[in-house]
């Protein structure tokens, strides 16, 4: 166990230093009065520097990360995070640029982002994007808005927001967080929604369908040009989650397909790193009748300068403050002029080659939600077929850490039983997956023969199984000084 | 470049494993009339290539670690430490997802819930969350709820706040009917005498940014009262070096904390990826959005760490889910968990007291100069208004032939501050740095 930085502080150890005073010192109460000065500092731990070093290494070491181990996690398209576009974006050219800074004197920056925006453009048939969204749902966020501002311009906001109940919880957050009434379709085994079901709660006070395509369960959704029809007749738009775009690089554009807005997971898609849960980009493309409703600023390309145009008058405003996550941005836009047209198609033509064929090593032994199709990137299995041997989808996730694979994505979408959603990505070699695979099949004798091995897995993990239930109802939510 | 391993002997392999001729069988389901041609892109190039065409648009950039930089407003050049940097490039942390298996994240979690810990000491709240995307959206988020917690429509600011984070408050609740009020800032503090005008039993909640805009320290107490007395929560969004010296949200009885974490070891980075940071008394902590971790116990009994408080959560709740919020900021948190460990508890008094002594030294030089006025004063921190005799944008203009950046130009925030320059000094900068700056401001 490794200690918490409270615990390794000693009072007067330092793990800084800072260049000497070299302006006049004074008694900062004569510059502040002393009703806002705080009384004591903050108690912040003290440690060496190597302290915190050993700290923080060993911590990291307690990680599985896709540096280190197979990562399948479904949805989450857990790709290689190459070395050059870290060691581009940590440039300090890029680093030290100050938000405010003149434009002139980040003309290089901002090429960087005018470039990313085209590409993305190119990439999924859209006419304008923003890339100021800091993850998906930011992006779905601005999306919604951007919905909600065209039809105010049009007159009428509309009031609901349809949601197929395979979505990810992002959707009808994102929905409701902007004001939105949630309205759920159902979908059919495979995920796609049921088109008789779609046209009974299509109505004028509709404002947008937010489709996620391929769906959560790994498949196209093949009546995408009827369902455009149905939204688009009634005076509605058609919204793509892009979580699964990995899927559609050089293969399909959803600006084809009939999708008016749509928002692109940079940490996904674009392999830039997830970073323990961020930071990402959420960029978010429209059609030419959307563009003006963008968030401000927006970059224009004028006499081979770049600049910031901040004219707001149909603009939603902004999501956040400054531009954007560029330092993400940047190693996007690396990725994507390093693959360049060809690389992008084949990251996605081996990243359904990985899926379909890790799906067809397991199907034998795991019941597979949807059978009788190609998947997509993605597919998910069910682990009901094993609740006869009292074992549950977490067993078998947990049993797989055992073996040095991080689990994939479980219990999502809702509408499989015991739901595990597996995403090899392109990046991942044959071996690899031959091997992930005989380990789960591994694991699925395991849980006839002894079950009792998967329900109490993990069993070399740096810790055991960990208790949540505990968790929530004793809450400890941060570090108390002893006796504070 | 390609990154995909596969050699046409695999593919062939796997393509026989699933039974399907070529890749292309596999993408049956996409109707014909959708399928791309080819993608209208420049082809891949080579890790060399890729490294001139970086430099190329790198060379195009004037930095701040080339130029001596004067701007503030609401991102800031501090020193960071090289162990932050180093420690938070591991792959471990850096290529690992949101800690979904809490048995196979341990680091990310222990090192959320030291962040947790870290920002709750440094604000004197009692539960913070894991992050936010930046301190303007954690803004946005923290009116949402004061305005679920209180049932109430009316939100009541200064407008000594951000002006890019009022624009995202705004954009935020399109959608709500919410009324917003915006007290014109008395000599660049919060009005307290309007605020005691327009603070009723609907006001959610009063905003106080602290430093505020124009770098002033606001009479936190004083607004406190006035807040409180009508049943409103009280936001503070406040800069986290500040907190080294001022008062904390939680010494004038804040019921939310929020802020821009960039300052806490995070580079400047044109605007992002930075840091919002959530903080909230107690009794808050359930209508709190974002993720959090919790202490609990293995098996075993061995301490260990998990997500929890879940059910407020969009994966959980959905369309009631307290914030749609999924990925956060968890590498910049990490940055922030890192550098607050460095420069610990004297560290961070020091980094306050330098940027006080420092920005007030050039302050005093400023002022000696004739052209320049100080336009409030008001208390500050790190950063001050001054309003010059010439327009500011031919000012910055010659300051940038010289190498430098100077303030940050107010004119295109406020019409009526159109020869006003918003000025910061931080610990980067010495005592010549300071004395240069100041002799060619002269010159004007
Ligand atoms: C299908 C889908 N939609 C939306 C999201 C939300 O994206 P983010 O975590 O970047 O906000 C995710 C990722 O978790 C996802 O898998």
């Amino acid at each position: 166990m490794e200690k918490l930085i409270f615990e390794i502080s000693s009072p007067g150890r330092k793990g800084y230093s800072l260049p000497k005073l070299d302006v006049p010192d004074a008694d900062i109460k004569s510059l502040i009065p002393q009703e806002c000065l705080r009384k004591d500092g903050p108690d912040l731990p003290e440690v060496s520097e190597l302290d915190c070093v050993r700290h923080f290494t060993r911590l990291s070491q307690l990680n599985y990360s896709i540096d280190t181990n197979f990562y399948p996690l479904g949805s989450c398209t857990m790709k290689y995070n190459p070395k050059i576009n870290e060691k581009m974006a940590s440039l300090p050219q890029f680093t030290g640029l100050h938000p405010y800074q003149p434009e002139t004197s980040v003309q290089g920056m901002l090429e960087v982002l005018y470039e990313t925006e085209q590409a993305l453009c190119k990439i999924c048939g859209m006419d304008a994007f923003t890339l100021q969204p800091a993850a998906g749902a930011h992006g779905e966020l601005t999306g919604m808005l951007i919905v909600r501002a065209y039809h105010t311009s049009k007159g009428n906001a509309r009031k609901k927001v349809i949601i197929p109940d395979s979505a990810h919880g992002t959707n009808p957050a994102s929905a409701a967080l902007c004001g939105y009434e949630v309205v759920t379709v159902k979908s059919d085994k495979a995920g796609r929604i049921d088109l008789e079901a779609l046209k009974s709660v299509m109505s004028e006070e509709v404002a947008v369908l937010m489709l996620t395509n391929p769906n959560t369960l790994g498949l196209f959704e093949k009546n995408v040009k009827e369902i455009a029809d149905i939204v688009h007749k009634a005076g509605a738009l058609l919204y793509l989650d892009g979580a699964n775009l990995n899927a559609l690089l050089g293969v399909a554009r959803p600006g084809d397909m009939g999708f008016d807005v749509c928002h692109v997971n940079l940490h996904k898609t674009f392999s830039t790193p997830h970073g323990g849960g961020g930071p990402g980009a959420g960029p978010v493309g429209v059609k030419a009748i959307l563009a003006d409703f963008l968030p401000i600023p927006r970059i224009k390309q004028k006499r081979n300068k770049l600049s910031f145009d901040y004219d707001a008058k149909k603009s939603i405003g902004r999501v956040r403050a400054f531009y954007g996550n560029t330092g993400v941005i940047i190693k996007a836009y690396c990725y994507m002029r390093s693959l360049g047209a060809d690389g992008l198609k084949d990251a996605t033509l081996e990243a359904v080659l990985n899926a379909n064929y890790l799906k067809a090593k397991l199907k034998k032994d795991y019941m597979l939600a949807v059978d009788g199709e190609p998947c997509m990137h993605e597919f998910v299995l069910t682990g009901k077929d094993k609740k006869e041997f009292g074992v549950k989808t977490l067993d078998i996730a947990k049993r797989l850490l055992d073996y040095g694979y991080y689990a994939p994505t479980v219990y999502f979408p809702l509408i499989v039983e015991e739901a595990i959603m597996i995403e090899p990505t392109e990046t991942e070699s044959k071996e690899t997956l031959d091997a992930f695979a005989e380990t789960m099949i591994k694991i699925a004798a395991e849980a006839r023969s002894d079950p009792l091995l998967l329900t109490g897995a993990p069993h070399i993990t740096p810790v055991r199984r960990l208790d949540e239930v505990l968790a929530a109802r004793e809450l400890n939510l941060r570090w108390k000084k002893p006796g504070a | 470049m390609k990154y995909s391993p596969h050699t046409d002997k695999d593919k062939k392999e796997m393509l026989a494993a699933i039974g399907a001729a070529s890749p292309e069988d596999l993408f049956g389901a996409i109707p014909k009339e959708f399928r791309l041609q080819k993608l209208d892109l420049p082809e891949g190039i080579s890790e060399l290539e890729l490294k001139k065409l970086i430099f190329e648009k790198t060379g195009k950039n004037y930095s701040t670690q080339k130029l001596d930089s004067f701007l503030g407003g609401g991102a800031y050049e501090h020193y960071i430490p090289q162990a932050v940097e180093s420690l938070i490039s591991r792959g471990e942390f850096l290529t690992a997802y949101t800690p979904y298996q809490a048995e196979a994240s341990q680091g990310t979690l222990q090192a959320i819930y030291e962040y947790q810990s870290l920002i709750c000491e440094l604000t004197g709240m009692d539960v913070a969350n894991a992050s936010m995307y930046d301190g303007a959206s954690a803004l946005a988020e923290a009116v949402m709820l004061a305005v679920r917690e209180t049932g109430r429509n009316r939100v009541i600011f200064s407008s000594s706040l951000h002006p890019e984070y009022r624009q995202v408050m705004k954009t935020y609740f399109e959608g709500y009917k919410i009324e917003f009020v915006e007290i014109p800032h008395a000599g660049g503090l919060f009005d307290e005498a309007a605020l005691k005008r327009e603070a009723n039993d609907s006001t959610a909640c009063v905003i106080v940014q602290n430093p505020n805009f124009f770098g002033c320290i606001e009479k936190a107490d004083k607004i406190e009262a006035i807040c409180h007395s009508c049943g409103a929560l009280l936001i503070a969004c406040v800069n986290p070096v500040s907190l080294g010296i001022l008062k904390a949200p939680g010494g004038y009885n804040a019921d939310i904390a929020v802020g821009e974490g960039q300052p806490l070891g995070i580079p400047l980075s044109f605007g992002g990826p930075y840091l919002g940071f959530f903080a909230v008394k107690e009794k808050h902590m359930r209508k709190m959005p974002g993720r959090v971790a919790g202490m609990t116990k293995d098996i075993e009994g061995k301490r260990g760490f998990v997500l929890t408080m879940q059910a407020r959560e969009q994966h959980i709740r959905r369309e009631k889910a307290t914030s749609n919020i999924c990925s956060n900021e968890g590498l910049m948190a990490l940055a922030a968990c890192v550098h607050l460990s460095l420069l610990g508890k004297e560290g961070m008094k020091e980094v306050a007291r330098q940027n006080v002594l420092k920005s007030h030294y050039l302050k005093d030089k400023i002022l000696k100069l004739s052209g320049f006025e100080l336009m409030f004063e008001a208390p500050f921190f790190n950063e001050f208004v001054v309003r010059c005799g010439k327009e500011t944008d031919k000012i910055t203009g010659d300051l940038l032939k010289h190498g430098m950046i100077g303030g940050l130009p107010l004119g295109r925030f406020r019409a009526d501050m159109k020869n006003c320059m918003l000025i910061c000094v931080t610990e980067t900068k010495s005592k010549d740095d300071l004395d240069r700056f100041a002799e060619l401001l002269g010159k004007h």
